[in-house]
């Protein structure tokens, strides 16, 4: 009897919780409108819409290698199985020619789609909610005035119950905090515009933050690295692997032009960001370059340079040491190093070569990519080097995947780290090498940024888009 | 240092940082393989190792002992053409030539491993080889007709 009653009072407070729960997350649909003529929004409008999305890289996920312009359907793998970029071209019936202003700002700052549906947070509007009211305006004029493809995306490959939309409901209750972006007095003003961007449309904790088991960013681990497309993400907090600490300027230069004389070439994801940004106005991008700097000093524990790099930073130097480090390295070969041979003779013809970065490779005590926490990137980017740039004159690098086996690749990077970081051995770099050539690390491999002088093409015509 | 070339062993003399094209042209007198850009951009120095296509430009023969290596010399002959090198022929796929062999070498690479491929894959294949003469159309072609002559017979075929 007792629990018979019981077993009633406890369904009927299940229902109650689940009419709360329903009540609390659903959203109303937005009603669909006839899509706006292009010619209706104020060109400076979308050309400013223009830059904010070179800002967000919406390009990155949206459009596919060779595919039309924001038609969608990449598959953006997560743990929880792939999510398919959608088609945010003004098309009205695969796109979102039927948003109106209200429903694209309900999606960029709570992560709900017209129909009131959850939207995952694959589209990082955890960030994107950050986005103020006219920056929302102007990038809902932009992708307004793109030409209108029609292309379904996919769908989605998640698993159950990552595949319930609702559930979004409570990852939102747990992880967003909606915005807009609220400044912080104790900054100055270049250091919020900076916040604003990084955190907000760019979106660089996206892949630089550590995410928990439910996919979300550890916000107590703000930069401490993480993971993108194959590639480790470095830390740009206080944890940065940089030998030489990055600053203001040196963040400027990278982000603008796609490599720093003091860091090297942006490659992978990252090439990608570089090559977006170099449309944007430079006082953006100083602004982030300003806030992701400060991210680097706030442990105080004042950094050090790593004194091999501060030995080596002046290039003439290496050149000088160059042949007489050949001869080391040729020796070291005959002693059986076999790592010492393979940088002699395949790395140092470029990396202790005479040409200025980015046509001469970055001499590899200042390379991030050896000094790192794995040897993800290394192994990367010797397998399938820096692919030139499209059209356009670019820094290159071949890659070496069928002319190294595991044995000579775990023999380079042991050799490699040993020489060139103050760090301790990699322990995992067999394992690196077997997830890259298995494909169980899908590695993405960009084009590498083209060298900004001489990349007229590419950029007259993303304006001339923008006022088309 | 030794070097398995076309399934035979040649004692060559060199510098372990000397590119493998230099190496093949001029101490092992094979010329198909040609010098083009010297930064392994183009493909007119492809040839196999281990029957994957490198760029013998960027190759250092320090990384090659044990390896086979295969120029176009050691797919057939002027008299005794193998398949890829006949389809070429009767494709009349070379305007100046130079990309020629590296060509083949890249295609032979994707017939041997897919005999099946398409013709997007074979597109997206011979993607990194450079024709500055604009003979694509006729070199897809013959890698087509290559790609028929090299099908391995089926089960049940006759004779």
């Amino acid at each position: 009897m007792r629990a018979t009653r019981f077993a009633f009072i406890f369904c009927i407070v299940l229902a109650l919780a689940a009419g709360v729960f329903a009540l609390a997350a659903w959203q109303p649909a937005i009603d669909p409108i006839t899509p706006p003529p292009a010619t209706g929004f104020d060109p400076a409008l979308v050309q400013r819409g223009a830059e904010l999305a070179a800002i967000g890289n919406c390009d990155v996920c949206h459009t596919a290698p060779g595919a039309r312009e924001f038609e969608g359907g990449v598959a953006i793998p997560t743990p929880f199985g792939a999510v398919y970029s959608t088609n945010i071209t003004p098309d009205p019936d695969t796109g979102i020619g039927g948003w109106s202003e209200a429903a694209f700002q309900r999606a960029m700052r709570k992560g709900v789609r017209r129909d009131g549906a959850y939207l995952y947070p694959a589209f990082p509007y955890e960030h994107f909610t950050l986005v103020s009211d006219g920056d929302d305006k102007a990038l809902y004029a932009y992708l307004m005035t793109r030409r209108p493809v029609h292309a379904a995306a996919p769908d989605n490959a998640l698993s159950f119950p990552f595949n319930v939309r609702l559930a979004m409901f409570g990852w939102n209750q747990l992880f967003l905090r909606p915005g807009p972006y609220r400044a912080d007095t104790a900054h100055d003003e270049i250091w919020n515009r900076g916040a604003y961007l990084a955190d907000g449309l760019g979106h660089c904790g996206a892949c630089h933050t550590p995410r928990n088991s439910l996919g979300a960013e550890k916000t107590d681990d703000k930069f401490a690295g993480g993971e993108a497309e194959g590639w480790t993400a470095y830390a740009l907090n206080a944890g940065s692997p940089a030998p030489v600490p990055w600053n203001a300027d040196s963040l400027f230069k990278y982000l603008h032009r796609g490599f720093e004389e003091m860091h090297g070439v942006a490659r992978g994801p990252m090439a990608d960001v570089a090559q977006e940004l170099r449309t944007v106005p430079d006082e953006d991008v100083r602004a982030i370059a300003t806030y992701m700097a400060a991210q680097m000093t706030i442990s105080g524990s004042g950094r050090q340079v790593a004194p091999q790099a501060e030995a080596q930073t002046r290039r003439g130097v290496m050149v000088a040491a160059a042949s007489a480090d050949s001869q080391a390295a040729r020796s070291a070969a005959a002693s059986g190093d076999e790592g010492a041979a393979i940088y002699a003779a395949a790395c140092a013809g470029c990396h202790e070569g005479s040409r200025t970065m980015p046509y001469g490779g970055i001499d590899l005590a200042l390379s991030s990519g050896i000094s790192g926490p794995n040897a993800n990137n290394l192994i990367n980017v010797v397998l399938y080097g820096l692919p030139a740039a499209e059209a356009a004159r670019s820094p290159i690098m071949p890659g070496f995947a069928n002319s190294m086996d595991d044995k000579q690749l775990v023999a380079l990077a042991r050799h490699l780290r040993a020489r060139f970081s103050n760090k301790g051995p990699w322990n995992d770099i067999e394992n690196s090498v077997h997830e890259a050539r298995s494909a169980q690390r899908a590695v993405t491999v960009s084009h590498a940024p083209a060298d900004q002088a001489t990349a007229p093409a590419t950029m007259q015509r993303k304006t001339d888009e923008a006022q088309r | 240092m030794k070097l398995n070339v076309n399934n035979a062993q040649h004692d060559v003399d060199a510098d372990p940082r000397t590119p493998l094209l230099y190496v093949l042209r001029d101490d092992l007198k094979l010329n198909a393989a040609k010098f083009g850009c010297g930064l392994g951009q183009c493909g007119a120095c492809t040839v196999l190792v281990n029957g994957e296509p490198v760029f013998s430009c960027v190759t250092p023969v320090a990384l090659l002992a044990g390896k086979e290596i295969t120029t176009l010399e050691g797919l057939g002959t002027a008299e005794n053409p193998a398949p890829i090198q006949r389809a070429f022929i009767e494709a009349q796929a070379a305007q100046c030539g130079y990309c020629i062999p590296g060509m083949m070498m890249r295609a032979q690479a994707l017939l041997q491993k897919n005999p099946h491929a398409d013709d997007a894959e074979i597109r997206a294949w011979l993607e990194p080889n450079l024709c500055r003469c604009g003979t694509h159309m006729r070199i897809l072609h013959a890698v087509h007709r290559a790609q028929e002559m090299m099908k391995p017979a089926q089960p049940g075929d006759a004779g």
